[in-house]
């Protein structure tokens, strides 16, 4: 096995028992603190697929802002976070019925398909993924369109929090 | 390196267990923790793919770029919802909130 393998195998390993810990835990906090760890993991696998800009985006981003976001929310709802009472509804049989289900149907249709052990073939010389997504995300005939209108959406999610969060009163 | 096989049942396993959060927990921060996880998996598989099989087109990276866009704005309007139904109703339990099954 190559190092390589003996770090993804570690990385996957930390990233899934956290997010089962995320889904477990009982104390909300402790849940938005594995779900960091569980991001952090999922930054070292961008890594990993040698696209560094999205591992430095998703620490920024994900932990940085949304992570962050969580806690605020969390403390804001204080009475819920000591809530006594089980944090599972009761159809969580079937939830996990479904998720493992959903699991095994997405193993089997890898396992059978031809390309799933292919192996990734090395950037060729001088050619920069960075420089390449800059220039396809502001050309107008590649995604400067998607690009503006996801401007747009977050433009629109930063008013719509901001009115349905005000208090009125 | 590692085959392509490993990241899709990675990904498919943070998929699963996201999906479990999102249809277990009662709380609807958590809920919105499981859109999270599932959020990631699924970006996860799309800069694999993009990584093994067209990494001379700028598609896979693009999508993730506008995945991590929508993943921003869902959560802000979550939490924004989250704590104005906290205001009203004293609960952000899911089953609580039935105003609208009446």
């Amino acid at each position: 096995m190559s190092p390589i393998q003996i770090i993804f195998i570690l990385v996957s390993a930390i990233t899934l028992g956290s997010a089962l810990m995320v889904v477990t835990t009982r104390n909300m906090v402790r849940a938005a603190l594995w779900l960091v760890l569980s991001l952090f993991g999922i930054a070292i696998h961008f890594v990993l697929l040698e696209v560094g800009f999205f591992a430095v985006a998703q620490v920024i981003i994900y932990i940085g802002a949304i992570a962050i976001l969580m806690i605020f929310a969390i403390m804001l709802t204080r009475r819920i976070a000591q809530d006594p009472g089980p944090q599972t509804n009761s159809t969580w049989p079937i939830a996990a019925i479904l998720a493992l289900g959903i699991f095994g149907l997405i193993v089997f249709l890898v396992q059978g398909w031809e390309k799933a052990a292919i192996q990734p073939s090395p950037f060729p010389a001088g050619y920069d993924p960075l420089r390449e997504l800059g220039v396809a995300l502001v050309s107008a005939n590649q995604y400067l369109i998607p690009f503006e209108i996801a401007s747009i959406l977050l433009l629109a999610a930063l008013i719509g929090a901001i009115i349905i969060a005000w208090d009125k009163k | 390196m590692v085959p392509l096989s490993w990241y899709l049942i990675f990904a498919a396993a943070l998929f699963s267990i996201g999906l479990y959060g999102v249809l277990s927990r009662k709380n609807a921060v958590a809920i919105l923790m499981g859109v999270e996880l599932m959020l990631n998996a699924v970006n996860v598989n799309l800069l694999a793919f993009w990584r093994y099989l067209t990494f001379d087109k700028m598609a896979g990276q693009v999508f993730a770029v506008i995945v991590f866009a929508v993943a921003a704005s869902e959560v802000a309007v979550g939490l924004a919802l989250v704590i104005s139904v906290y205001r009203r109703r004293q609960s952000i339990v899911a089953d609580e909130i039935n105003l609208l099954k009446y």
